[in-house]
């Protein structure tokens, strides 16, 4: 099993690179800091299941939740609105 | 064989679609009578199911409790099967307005919810929600105070998402089956709320 690295409330940061094929991590968020909202679980890699491999070992799959205003600097709305998104820890640092 | 009813020709994902199903059935792995099937379940299943999910939570606390805390195995205590789907429940509250939208293709809740509307797998509704949250739901009539923090939650990966709304005042002592009455789909992605009168009826 892959161990988790992140507890809930960590501080992390999307690593910022453009590798080809299925990404779920999605453009806008990479290279933001977020803080780890919860563990999701374990999951296949989606990035080796879309090369109709087995995905395995699942990995750990964090809820990450930004600032909107950190994300976009030009956020209109309240200074606490938050984005959540689903990533895998590969993509964390 | 179905038809697609009118004269205009396959798009290219209709034709992938006929083609396969086509070779799958002549290689004797499945039936049209199971697509048949499939379909149909795939038809039958509305937002009604979600629904019933939400009028629990607002009269059992201790379901509300467990839905929060393992939204899969709460849905499935209420008969409701959710097979490889992860759900997590998000709670409205007066402070906290959640709202559900997957910014990479069109991730939902489909066990609960049934076929997603139209405009969830637009690229506007996909594109401005994480970027401008009260501007979307402000299109869908639904003005928030800048007192109440929006949070934007992007299915992005295995986990789906059923926004939990506040139950409106004036529906005390109202039965299960009514609560549901009023928590309509568009209540559990989080571009509405529910009222405690149903909109009227058009004529």
């Amino acid at each position: 099993m892959v161990e988790a690295r992140f507890q809930p409330g960590d501080r992390v940061t999307v690593r910022n690179t453009a590798p080809l094929g299925h990404i779920r991590t999605p453009f806008y968020i990479r290279g933001h800091s977020g803080t780890i909202e919860r563990l999701c679980g374990r999951f296949p890699n989606p990035e080796e299941l879309a090369q109709m491999r087995d995905g395995l070992p699942a990995l750990p799959l964090y809820r990450v939740r930004f600032l909107q205003r950190e994300v976009w600097p030009d956020y209109r709305g309240s200074a606490d609105d938050v984005l959540e998104v689903e990533i895998f820890q590969h993509w964390l640092e | 064989m179905r038809e697609t009813g009118n004269y205009q020709p396959y798009s290219y994902f209709q034709l992938m679609e006929v083609s396969l199903r086509e070779l799958l059935v002549a290689k004797g792995l499945i039936t049209e009578e199971q697509v048949s099937r499939e379909v149909q379940a795939m038809r039958g299943r509305t937002p009604e199911r979600g629904a019933r999910v939400v009028a629990r939570a607002w009269v059992d606390p201790e379901f509300k409790r467990r839905l929060l805390a393992n939204g899969s195995a709460a849905c499935e205590e209420l008969g409701l099967e959710l097979p490889a789907l992860k759900l997590v429940a998000v709670e409205n509250t007066a402070k906290v307005h959640n709202v559900i939208v997957c910014t990479l293709c069109s991730c939902y809740p489909r066990m609960l919810l049934g076929i997603p509307p139209h405009w969830y797998k637009s690229r506007n509704y996909r594109s401005r929600t994480v970027r401008e949250p009260r501007a979307v739901l402000s299109e869908f009539g639904l003005d928030l105070s800048q007192e109440i923090k929006i949070r934007v939650h992007d299915s992005t990966a295995d986990m789906r998402y059923l926004v939990l709304p506040m139950r409106p005042a004036g529906t005390e002592g109202w039965s299960e089956a009514k609560l549901a009455s009023i928590v309509s789909r568009d209540c559990m992605i989080g571009v509405a709320t529910p009222k405690a009168l149903p909109a009227p009826t058009a004529p």
